[in-house]
């Protein structure tokens, strides 16, 4: 019943769906991967880069890294049958900058308002 | 409003209303879509905690005393070369061919449990050294992070074994290249996970 629904809607299931990405897609995802996960190596290791920007640079590097391997190896594109997987990546995108930035942001502030051990010890005595 | 009519190359003569419901391949793969999303949710949960507590160190040694970033080079490149091989595998299955399916995956598997035995000696070597997940609020966030993620391959690597099997009892059937798709999926997402571990636990270790 399925094949029946899918053939009339002029999409054979799935199979096709990806042809035209083939093996070329996974070699110029790799092109891409390996120089930026090097980068990042260098980039932590090196004396050459400017010790304060190296955290900013390594995030740079992942997320171009994260593009790369969801473009090519994902297959997750602006293309119009697409719009229902990139909508719910990026719903998860948003969760995530959440979760992650959102704690660091509260528990840095926590920090910085709590009182020291040694000060709490004085009133507690 | 003519221009947007021309934009578009192919105009289906049927309205997106009228087409009925989606074939079932696309149907379970935005599925298991959801899932790996919620699956990444979960992980920034546990980035989110680590990031806090990293600094936690009770007085134990910090990530930059106890991480090889050499080791963590050789394990990155497994995983990446792994997904890659299991693309070219999932390509194998789509065409059905099962020569190609069985060493593209079979190198996937070996590379997964190149990572996993890498992974499981760091760890191994930590305990050993009293850096174990008891000794600091950093070494529990540490474990739980990067063994979630460690657990997640291992389940990889069982369902990839369940897969072969299931190619070599039931053949390529459609239910078995949806299966062997999400898989796909599942494997290029750790990848991704991957990445935000060695940046943030490696190479951001203080």
């Amino acid at each position: 019943m399925m094949n029946s629904q899918g053939q009339a809607q002029g999409a054979a299931p799935g199979v096709n769906a990806h042809d035209h990405h083939g093996a070329r897609s996974y070699l110029v995802g790799l092109l891409y991967a390996v120089p930026l996960t090097l980068g990042s190596f260098w980039a932590a290791t090196s004396p050459l880069v400017y010790a304060p920007a190296v955290p900013v640079l390594l995030a740079t590097l992942a997320i171009a890294q994260m593009g790369v391997h969801v473009a090519f190896f994902l297959h997750i594109s602006s293309a119009p049958d697409q719009t229902n997987n990139l909508l719910a990546l990026a719903f998860g995108v948003f969760v995530t900058g959440l979760i992650v930035f959102g704690s660091m942001m509260i528990m840095t502030h926590l920090n910085h308002n709590m009182m020291s051990m040694d000060e709490l010890m004085k009133i507690q005595r | 409003m003519s221009v947007a009519g021309e934009a578009l190359p192919i105009e289906p003569e049927v309205p997106l209303s009228l087409r009925g419901p989606a074939p079932l391949r696309v149907v379970a793969g935005f599925g298991f879509w959801l899932f790996l999303l919620s699956d990444i949710i979960l992980f920034a949960a546990l980035f989110a905690t680590y990031s806090v507590l990293s600094g936690s160190t009770a007085g134990g040694p910090s990530g930059a005393e106890l991480f090889d970033k050499r080791h963590v080079f050789i394990e990155t490149m497994c995983l990446l070369t792994s997904s890659v091989t299991c693309g070219f595998g999932s390509l194998a299955v789509q065409r059905a061919d099962a020569r190609a399916m069985f060493v593209w995956m079979g190198a996937t598997f070996i590379l997964g449990v190149t990572f996993l035995t890498l992974e499981g000696r760091e760890f191994a070597s930590m305990v050993a050294a009293g850096a174990g997940p008891s000794h600091s609020a950093f070494l529990s966030a540490f474990f739980t992070l990067v063994g979630t993620h460690g657990l997640h391959v291992s389940l990889g690597l069982v369902w990839l074994v369940i897969m072969l099997l299931q190619v070599m009892t039931l053949g390529f059937q459609p239910m078995v290249g949806r299966r062997f798709f999400a898989f796909g999926l599942f494997w290029h997402a750790l990848d991704i996970v991957w990445i935000g571990v060695f940046t943030i636990v490696y190479l951001g270790a203080k």
